[in-house]
């Protein structure tokens, strides 16, 4: 058995007004002791829904899963033992300072008061808030929040790290920073859990990676493999006039290695066989057809492309924010 | 099986007795810190009530003919009542709030104890409606409020009526949980309370109302608060003509009653919500 494991899980939400929601259809995700493992997907896919039920916030309709063993569903509170959680907006008390906060994480874990203490100024100085940790987190910038709130995770160095979107809101420093702590934590043996919108992030930080959509988990593997599992060379084209689009589409295909081209705004990519060979044919064939491009080029597939490929939508779009809403 | 990561933090030795009670102090604590950090809540749930002491006392009470010791006497446990009731929104408001803010989610993953938040917000209403009483305590004598009984009875007058405002705190607790939302809590305790607390014997002597009004108010549960404030704080007017039905006869009897039920319901209703709610 994985250290982490869910296993077919399912939770639909029935909000009042609105047809059913199936935020979880079958879900199953297998973590390794010791890595850390990427939730990838568009927004509504599940991810935070998937990371509520692992640490114990909400319970899935059917399924189930296990930490180092032990039930999620059935034995909550040993589950709450062993793993440090941070939601995907922060949960912090607005009207105690940053220390007390972290403080008051330590007491409810049970530490007694010197440890708590002790433990909250560590962390305090890990994430670069000495100056502000006696002022009331009201006056926090969302960044700051957001840093207390991962502190609060970190409190009792749990085995298990579930961090959901951890890095959204923060700026360029402070994600270095977190990447560096997470990377810290996870030689000391900590097994990780996050999700993320951004494809370089799970490129840097994770093990391995699990796309999600539509509340199942449609590829899972490191991303090398999740990049090779999409075939090969890309060629990008970027087209003058927007209106040509479905023309180029079927251009595109053409030369392809098969699949269909994908267009996102003005830019359409395709997999293809020969890279320099399909590069050439597809730019002079564009110039016979009168197809205007701006630029055109050929690169090795990203995790953009292989969230294009298997879920039709751009990992960072806007696009897909306003489809799930819908 | 793996084993935990060495350098992981232990929990210091305790049971579940004594880990519920630092849970619920730790919990009390961040409330009471709340109260001192946002004084505007404590300084409006106490201008309202003294606000009621003075207009009532000065408009309605030369209208409105009290034998004995006079309308003041009369009011003050009616405004008591009303306000204990009144500050129990709090909880579902404060409640709401938290799970707004997310803040119930950092608790729901931490191995606390569900029950010791939920009794450290109603302690927190209770500090709230203690200072209350108090102020409008002083706001009473100064305007010609006098007790007419012994310590004792006034003691337990003043812990009648915050026992029934904890209990209270509980079903706004509740509330709270169920609504999600701190303003629709304020708004519909506002329309639910206002009758609650208007159509009883709080501010006039019910005997007067029309009949359908006099029903409600003998069974009404705060007009029995209201009696047994009365009758414990030595204020009842001489000649009071006591409504027939049981709870008017048995005041006492029937706030013990009623809070006793409220707690047996909504404390275990409260703890399985709070078990399963998130944001
Ligand atoms: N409390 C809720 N009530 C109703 N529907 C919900 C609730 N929580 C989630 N959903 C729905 O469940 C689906 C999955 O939501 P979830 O929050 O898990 O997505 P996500 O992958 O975390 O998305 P995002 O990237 O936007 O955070 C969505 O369609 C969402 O609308
Ligand atoms: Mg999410």
């Amino acid at each position: 058995m994985s250290f982490i494991e869910a296993i077919d899980l399912v939770k639909t939400y029935s909000p009042k007004g609105s047809p059913q929601v199936r935020a979880l259809d079958g879900l199953n995700l297998e973590v390794q002791q010791g890595s850390v493992t990427a939730l990838l997907g568009p927004n509504g896919a599940g991810k935070t829904t998937t990371v509520k039920v692992l640490t114990t916030l909400i319970q899935p309709d059917s399924g189930s899963a296990f930490i180092d063993g032990v039930n999620v569903v059935a034995e909550p509170q040993a589950i709450r033992r062993m793993i440090g959680a941070s939601g995907q907006y922060a949960a912090v008390d607005q009207n105690l300072t940053g220390f007390e906060n972290l403080l008051m994480v330590g007491k409810l874990y049970h530490l007694g008061t010197r440890v708590a203490r002790q433990r909250a100024t560590e962390l305090i100085e890990l994430f670069d808030l000495v100056e502000a940790q006696n002022r009331t987190v009201k006056g926090y910038s969302g960044g700051m929040r957001r840093r207390i709130d991962l502190a609060g995770a970190l409190v009792i160095r749990p085995p298990v790290l579930f961090l959901d979107e951890p890095t959204t809101g923060l700026d360029p420093r402070s994600r270095l920073g977190l990447w560096e702590v997470i990377e810290r934590l996870v030689a000391d043996g900590t097994t990780v859990l996050l999700t993320t919108q951004y494809l370089e992030e799970a490129d840097r930080l994770a093990n391995s990676i699990s796309v999600i959509d539509n509340g199942q988990v449609i590829a899972q593997g490191t991303a090398d493999e999740l990049k090779a599992s999409i075939g090969g060379l890309r060629v990008a084209v970027t087209l003058v006039d927007e209106s040509q689009s479905e023309n180029a589409r079927t251009l595109l295909t053409r030369f392809g290695s098969g699949e269909q081209a994908i267009l996102t705004g003005r830019t359409l990519v395709v997999p293809v066989q020969d890279g320099p060979h399909a590069l050439a044919a597809i730019v002079s064939a564009a110039a016979e057809e009168g197809i205007g491009l701006h630029d055109a080029g050929m690169r090795r597939p990203t995790l953009d492309d292989v969230f294009l490929q298997l879920t039709g939508r751009s990992a960072q779009t806007d696009e897909a924010e306003t489809e799930s809403a819908a | 099986m793996t084993t935990s990561t060495s350098t992981t933090l232990q929990p210091i030795p305790g049971n579940s007795l004594t880990r519920f009670l630092s849970d619920g102090w730790v919990t009390t604590w961040r409330n009471l810190m709340k109260i001192i950090r946002v004084p505007e809540i404590l300084l409006f749930s106490l201008i309202q009530p003294v606000m009621f002491v003075l207009l009532f006392t000065y408009v309605f009470g030369a209208a409105i003919d009290i034998p004995g010791d006079g309308y003041t006497s009369f009011l003050m446990a009616g405004i008591f009542a009303q306000t204990v009731v009144f500050g129990s929104t709090y909880s579902g408001s404060a409640m709401a709030q938290d799970l707004k803010d997310g803040i119930i989610d950092r608790f729901r993953t931490l191995p606390m104890s569900g029950a010791a938040v939920l009794v450290g917000r109603t302690n927190g209403d209770l500090v709230i409606n203690t200072l209350s009483m108090l102020v409008m305590m002083g706001t009473g004598l100064l305007v010609g409020w006098r007790v007419n009984s012994s310590p004792l009875e006034f003691l337990a007058g003043v812990g009648l009526l915050l026992l029934f405002s904890y209990a209270f705190s509980w079903v706004m607790a509740f509330l709270g949980m169920s609504v999600k939302s701190p303003e629709i809590i304020n708004n519909a305790s506002f329309l639910v309370l206002f009758p609650l607390t208007f159509i009883s014997n709080a501010f006039v002597p019910s005997e007067n109302l029309p009949t359908p009004l006099r029903v409600f108010a003998e069974w009404n549960p705060v007009s029995a608060l209201v009696q047994s404030a009365r009758e414990l704080f030595g204020n009842v007017p001489p000649g009071t003509i006591v409504g027939e039905a049981w709870p008017a006869q048995n005041p006492i009897a029937t706030v013990l009653i009623g809070v006793s039920v409220l707690l047996v319901i909504f404390v275990p209703l409260c703890i399985r919500k709070f078990a399963t709610i998130s944001r």
